[in-house]
């Protein structure tokens, strides 16, 4: 899914770029700095875990890299590309699953899969073993009825339809009970690609990835194996009350 | 699956994409719409109290109840159009997907334009019974003047809809710009339709359509180039 | 910026003199027009007040114009510089604008009997009041700098490029208007009153403008310049194994 050899010219790249690649990167928004000096090397395939806590800069960061915010300063490159100079190409090649639902609320989730692949050029997409694989069936009701739990599914079903080499999750575990959480977990560990997870649910989240850093006031504090990912944690912000245990 | 990044041909392929998902959102609610069409009977009715009784300037006004009762209308259906895409976020996956903004403008004015034009059709026929004002002229020159009518509202409509679709007094703010912007259009498209239900001996109709086509040409090309920088801020 | 700001404090600054010879002019011209050209033949000593509306008129447009260009300047630069001139000639205009509907009434009260009439330029003027109105409301209404400087220039863009629109409808709904006052047209005891009070007029919008640009510009650069970057906190250590490379 990640490297189509039948592709024009323009998307065939070296193999080896980084999936982002960040250098000094900083956003402010008006005379607040949501994030800065932000060093950043995630290599293609790797996971990679954004801990911090809310008003950290996590989510900044992720809307940054994900291009829809334009950062304010320093260097970023997603998969070999400045989505300075192109935007389109860039944005092909990654999605970003964020807090809100980023789907139709009047659609049903079949229609909003089918909107959603033909923006994409898949005009004939098969929707139902993509809603098999998330554990959703079709349901003509809008998705404005359905559960918090099926909404995450459906947003990584939009995600397994694009299929990126860059996988962006903004608390993925958000408003989810222990099974929701459970089968989330499943079918982010699932994803090919690169995938970079931003969460305060620090036990749930490391397991999935290879590496971690974390965020305090906008600056990264620690970057280092997810193993260790539970201890940063507990060395910066103290104490047994880690959320998302189990 | 190769395509060409982000050029002219991405746009002109996804305008109708962009168009169908609206008209199909718009159809999957569609009480919604129901809704929206009672409102604008329900105006025709005031305006008939707000007037009187007096059966000739009733008549001489019909026009203008119809296009007041559609402008009225039309923020409401404007600022929905825009909701879908804000309320969840929906904007940021059209962005990512990646849809250029003029894709995005053209598909959503084009939708916006056909909702309007639908919604004179539906309150034509209550305006002829209503104020006993047939058309005098052929009915496909009203065709063409509520096409280029709607058409001029839902340009600048759709950009100030996106304008003000994050701001907290937007249901204020959208028809505070919008409805000065396009006085020359209701008066071309109130002008045009009264002259084509009472009739027009002097040829008229024809320069009130010329003003209304160069309405749209200036605000359907700068409301598109100006789109980007409005959902990027 | 340092030099900039010493010289905006000096009392000689370019707004001040603008504004006083404006004063000057309108002075002169107002006493030039109140008592020295000769009574207007059709209506008399009202029709003097030519010599204040119809400068106003043409100060206001230019004023517009102006922040049209300021508005373009911004989207293109991005610089709150002009940002803030666009809203200060937004407010000047405005105030311009307003000013010429009341002097419209009062002059439309003793020659036709009525306070308002549909006169394309007066209508016009009422629906472009209406509009630039707006431009300020929406300034107001967002607090983000950048979002304030983007969204209120493409809204002062669409107002002005809608004005000529604007003025052909009106014009062609009401074809009862008054011939053009333009000096080719006006004898010569009027000219000179007229084109005093004409540039009197624009040199004291240059210098409200510049009053204004001064007050909001030091407001407007500093909310939308970068604040330094916050300093470096340590890098986390980790019991006797070491950390990755954090920044």
């Amino acid at each position: 899914m990640t490297a189509d050899t039948s592709e024009a010219p323009v998307a065939a790249l070296p193999p080896p770029a980084a999936a982002v690649s960040c250098v000094g990167l900083a956003r402010r928004f008006g005379r607040r700095w949501a994030f800065s000096r932000v060093d950043l090397e995630v290599p293609a395939g790797q996971r990679l875990l954004v801990m911090g806590a809310n008003g950290s800069g996590k989510t900044t960061l992720l809307k940054v890299i994900s291009t829809l915010l334009a950062p304010s300063l320093g260097q970023l490159r997603v998969c070999g590309i400045d989505p300075a100079e192109d935007p389109a190409a860039a944005r092909r090649r990654l999605h970003l699953l964020s807090h809100s639902l980023g789907l139709y609320e009047d659609l049903s989730g079949e229609d909003n899969l089918r909107v959603f692949g033909r923006l994409l050029g898949k005009d004939d997409l098969d929707v139902d073993p993509v809603l098999r694989q998330v554990g959703l069936e079709r349901r003509p009701d809008p998705i404005r009825a359905y559960s918090a739990g099926m909404r995450k599914r459906l947003q990584l079903a939009a995600l397994l339809v694009k299929g990126p080499e860059l996988t962006l999750l903004d608390e993925p575990f958000a408003a989810l009970d222990p099974l929701g959480c459970a089968a989330v977990e499943g079918l982010i560990a699932a994803l090919p690609g690169a995938v970079i997870v931003a969460s305060h649910q620090v036990v749930r989240a490391s397991r999935l990835c290879e590496r971690a850093i974390l965020m305090d006031q906008g600056a990264v504090r620690w970057m280092g194996p997810a193993e260790q990912a539970v201890e940063a944690w507990r060395a910066l912000h103290g104490g047994d009350d880690l959320q998302g245990g189990g | 699956m190769a395509r060409t990044p982000g050029g002219p041909a991405d746009v002109l392929r996804q305008i109708p994409m962009i168009l169908a998902k609206d008209l199909l959102i718009e159809w999957r609610a569609r009480s919604r719409a129901f809704a929206l069409a009672c409102f604008a009977l329900t105006l025709l009715l005031l305006f008939s109290f707000a007037v009187g009784a007096d059966a000739a300037t009733l008549r001489a006004h019909a026009g203008a109840y119809l296009w007041m009762s559609v402008l009225l209308s039309s923020t409401l259906l404007l600022a929905q159009s825009l909701q879908h895409e804000v309320e969840g976020g929906a904007l940021d996956t059209l962005t990512l997907a990646p849809v250029s903004p003029a894709a995005l403008f053209y598909g959503k004015a084009l939708a916006n334009a056909a909702q309007l034009v639908l919604l004179t059709a539906v309150a034509l026929p209550p305006v002829i019974a209503l104020f006993d004002a047939p058309v005098k002229e052929p009915l496909g020159l009203l065709v063409l003047v509520s096409v280029l009518g709607c058409a001029g509202v839902a340009a600048p409509g759709t950009l100030y809809a996106a304008l003000t679709a994050r701001l907290a007094s937007k249901q204020l703010l959208l028809p505070l710009l919008l409805f000065p912007l396009i006085v020359p259009c209701l008066l071309a498209s109130v002008k045009a339709t009264s002259l084509l239900m009472s009739g027009d001996p002097m040829g008229q109709v024809g320069s009130w359509l010329g003003l209304l086509l160069a309405f749209d040409v200036l605000y359907w090309s700068l409301c598109g180039l100006l789109f980007g920088r409005v959902i990027a801020a | 910026m340092g030099s900039e700001g010493a010289a905006a404090d000096r009392l000689l600054s370019w707004d001040r003199v603008s504004l006083v010879i404006g004063l000057l002019l309108l002075i002169v011209g107002h006493y030039q027009g109140l008592f020295v050209a000769p009574a207007e033949a059709m209506m008399g000593d009202v029709g003097r007040i030519l010599y204040v509306h119809v400068p106003t008129a043409w100060a206001c447009m230019l004023v517009y114009t102006a922040c049209f260009v300021f508005a373009g300047l911004a989207l293109w630069s991005g610089k709150g510089k002009w940002d803030a001139a666009m809203e200060a000639s937004a407010e000047v205009g405005v105030l311009y604008n307003a000013l010429l509907l009341i002097q419209g009434s009062l002059w439309a009260r003793p020659t036709w009997g009525v306070f308002w009439t549909w006169d394309p330029r007066l209508t016009t003027s009422a629906i472009v009041l209406v509009l630039f109105v707006g431009v300020l409301v929406l300034r107001r209404v967002i607090t983000e700098p950048e979002r304030r400087l983007n969204l209120g220039s493409i809204a002062a863009v669409l107002a002005y490029a809608g004005v000529p629109i604007v003025y052909f409808s009106v014009k062609w709904w009401r074809t009862l208007h008054q011939p053009f006052s333009s000096p080719a047209t006006v004898s010569d005891s009027f000219i000179t009153p007229l084109r005093l009070a004409a540039f009197g007029m624009i040199f004291l919008g240059i210098g409200l403008i510049g009053l204004r640009w001064r007050a909001l510009r030091r407001e407007v650069e500093r909310e939308l310049s970068a604040p330094a970057l916050p300093a470096a906190l340590p890098t986390l250590e980790l019991g006797q194994r070491g950390p990755g490379g954090a920044a």
